[in-house]
């Protein structure tokens, strides 16, 4: 276990090395660089910049050196002094441009997936046991439902109705009397006032997925004869269920559980570009639009290292979950 | 062929697992699905219902009473009534799609600046005076004097007749046959007629959404068909030679796998260039979202061949000397193909949701070009909601076409594997 453990490490740093690379590549895709872009503010202020002080300012953020050069310098300053670079539409760095926010997106993130979780699993369950009853009828109907609704065209159907029949507006995450304020008891009531709404749409689509993963993998097992020996033993209903079929069932679950980390940091950029929250998805978006490239691809880099870290863990907590897997492992 | 009709005699009496008999059966079961394969899958009105004809049965009988695997599946499918009602509704969209210039009553760039944000008229069939014939009111505009927008009244003592195959807006039948006849409209084109409203530049929104399904729908095919040619291509040498050849195309899998989608599609779609024109966008907007969806499509591939490599009748076939491709396309593709086909219906409606949401977004197609994305981003300001709340139609497009896809989706997943 532990030299697999080992070994998927080490192929973990490789590909992490890859994506760095195609994220600097998508960084220097778009015409212009950091000094056109200084340029052009500069002239947005009326002030000019002649060409030597162009070539000198060039030649100090070297960028006429080779890629690999610039490549270096980018990595070298990221992994020994987490130095993400400098935003060019905020004139502030990345990083912490980037931490500002992750607090919200995380909180968001985490009560979206236990709102999920808290739904979709007893839904799921009850569906596969009670195949083809009217609840059976009624959670498919509304697990299509939920798959076909982009997430965006329910957050506008929302504030519609929150404006046209409630008289309130859904947007952002505090009344606007407590958006300055500091902490207090009514501020988190506020928050939570405003907060489920995202969470509810947030989670839809994933419910309406789980549902649908849920049912298709316990009736794969429901009917498999381990099931029908332990009801020939005369275990009760209940406990059969959770005991084999159910755990059985949550494997899959388990081998995706760690693509839940960078869906903490990225939050859920559409929903939250819509309802104007404060979370790191805006960010993102803002960055990709003025093309600030050091922010985007800081935000991929991230993003991309926690999916890689995220894999391994979930492939470490499926082997903890699922002996069967366990054992291939220690095999190979 | 008698050969082969004497042996099969033999064979298919016994149950032995001999692999003659098994390598003899897989040989019947490719020319079959092959002669399964001229009928086409989606034939509606099938010939199941009303019994084979005599000729069909005949062969049906020689063979030992099997229908081909298609036929096989096309069964099982209709028994999932709803997903065969949503394949209607799919092709019915489609259709639809074709022929947008004509079902639509207006044009998606006919603009009319007097009834920006005109609301929907109802149709209706019975006028007191008039007698029977379809007609709609007219408005009595009047402007607001704050704000100087128009304040749309209906004027239920108008009346504007209404007629079939009238012509009105002239437009490019298929961008190429002038025309100007649309399926329904005004009789006299300069009176307005905005069954779903009209958006602030008086446009016609239920003309919008016609001629803006063709990019919508046409993306999900055309990058689902990228995917497959990718996917089958790199996941068939994946899983057929194994070896170095797996363990490089595996890692470049998990590599792609391990980018965030959206972070990825959008920038990536910042860095196309403002230049290109709306064809050029289109097409790297597809080709952006085909970037990931292969990689699906090439697991499931490799992990079908990796299974069938082993089957007894791929060995019998390579002992017979069949050349790789032959065992490739004669055997093994045949086999799971049916698969393939369910999961590319699958994957079309998230390319279309991929797409809407770039184009949403502001990074997808761009204002002239007319998607069902770029027609909701005039929905993005709650203001403009308010005003005019039928700007969110574009997403009932969206909603009725993704569900009625996953719908055939499903029933065509559970229909793949028909033996079952």
């Amino acid at each position: 276990m532990g030299k697999y453990t080992l070994r998927r490490i080490g192929l973990m740093v490789i590909t992490l090395v890859a994506i760095s690379f195609v994220t600097f590549w998508i960084i220097q895709l778009p015409p212009g660089d950091y000094v056109s872009t200084l340029v052009a503010q500069a002239e947005s202020r009326g002030q000019v910049i002649t060409p030597e002080q162009m070539a000198a300012l060039r030649v100090r953020y070297g960028l006429d050196d080779p890629f690999l050069v610039q490549y270096w310098n980018w990595i070298s300053n990221i992994v020994f002094h987490g130095d993400f670079g400098q935003s060019f539409a905020y004139n502030r760095p990345v990083s912490t441009l980037i931490w500002d926010r992750v607090a919200l997106s995380f909180f968001l993130s985490v009560s979206t997936l236990l709102f999920v979780w808290a739904v979709a699993f007893p839904v799921g369950i009850y569906s596969a046991v009670k195949q083809y009853s009217p609840g059976d009828y009624i959670a498919t109907f509304f697990g299509f439902v939920g798959m076909a609704i982009p997430e965006f065209l329910l957050a506008l159907v929302f504030l519609w109705l929150g404006v046209r029949y409630f008289d309130q507006s859904a947007g952002g995450l505090f009344s606007p009397e407590y958006v300055d304020a500091a902490w207090n008891l009514g501020k988190v009531l506020d928050l939570a006032s405003h907060l489920w709404l995202p969470i509810l749409i947030i989670g839809i689509s994933g419910t309406a997925g789980l549902i649908r993963v849920t049912r298709a993998n316990l009736l794969d097992e429901l009917y498999k004869p381990y099931v029908i020996t332990a009801r020939a033993k005369g275990l009760s209903e209940w406990k059969l269920l959770v005991k084999y079929p159910v755990r059985m069932s949550l494997s899959p679950f388990f081998s995706t559980v760690g693509w839940l980390l960078p869906g903490l940091i990225s939050g859920e950029t559409i929903i939250s570009i819509v309802l104007s929250l404060p979370t790191t998805g805006p960010l993102l978006f803002g960055g990709v639009l003025s093309q600030d490239m050091y922010l985007v691809g800081s935000f991929i880099l991230i993003l991309s290292a926690l999916t890689v870290v995220g894999t391994l863990l979930s492939d470490l907590a499926l082997a903890w979950w699922d002996p069967r897997i366990r054992r291939r492992y220690q095999e190979s | 062929m008698t050969e082969r009709t004497e042996r099969r005699d033999t064979g298919a009496s016994g149950t032995s697992t001999d692999v003659w008999d098994a390598s003899e059966l897989e040989l019947e079961g490719a020319t079959m699905s092959q002669e399964g394969m001229e009928i086409p899958l989606p034939s509606p009105g099938g010939d199941d219902e009303s019994g084979p004809t005599p000729e069909l049965a005949r062969a049906a009988l020689a063979q030992g009473g099997t229908a081909s695997q298609w036929r096989l599946v096309w069964r099982r499918f209709r028994r999932h009534k709803v997903a065969f009602v949503a394949l209607w509704v799919v092709l019915a969209i489609y259709l639809i799609m074709a022929f947008a210039e004509v079902l639509a009553p207006s044009t998606a760039t006919a603009q009319d600046p007097d009834y920006a944000y005109a609301p929907p008229q109802a149709l209706h069939i019975y006028h007191p005076s008039e007698g029977l014939g379809l007609y709609v009111h007219d408005f009595t505009v009047t402007q607001n004097p704050e704000t100087f927008a128009n304040e749309f009244e209906i004027d239920t003592d108008s009346y504007i007749p209404v007629g079939f195959f009238v012509s009105g807006e002239p437009y490019e039948m298929w961008g190429l046959f002038p025309m100007d006849v649309h399926l329904i409209g005004p009789e006299d084109p300069d009176r307005p007629f905005y069954l779903w409203g009209a958006d602030r530049a008086g446009r016609d929104s239920l003309s919008r959404i016609l001629y803006g399904s063709r990019v919508s729908l046409s993306i999900g095919l055309v990058g689902v068909a990228i995917s497959l040619v990718l996917g089958i291509a790199l996941g068939g040498i994946s899983g057929y030679y194994g070896g170095k050849p797996d363990t490089l195309i595996q890692r470049i899998i998990e590599f792609l796998m391990a980018i965030p989608t959206l972070p990825l599609w959008l920038a990536l779609s910042a860095a196309i260039p403002a230049s290109w024109g709306p064809l050029a966008r289109y097409f790297a907007i597809t080709a952006i979202l085909s970037v990931i969806g292969w990689t699906g499509m090439a697991r499931q591939v490799r992990g079908k061949f990796l299974s069938l490599r082993t089957e007894d009748f791929i060995t019998a076939a390579t002992l017979d000397g069949c050349s790789r491709p032959r065992i490739i396309f004669r055997h093994m593709v045949p086999s799971f193909s049916s698969h393939v086909i369910a999961s590319l219906t699958m994957a079309v409606p998230g390319m279309i949701l991929a797409e809407t949401s770039l184009s949403f977004l502001g990074l997808g197609l761009q204002a002239p070009a007319v998607s069902w994305g770029v027609l909701l981003q005039d929905a993005q300001n709650i203001r403009t909601i308010e005003t005019a709340p039928w700007l969110l139609l574009p997403g009932l497009a969206i909603f009725i076409t993704v569900l009625a896809m996953n719908f055939v989706g499903d029933g065509l997943r559970d229909a793949a594997d028909p033996y079952k």
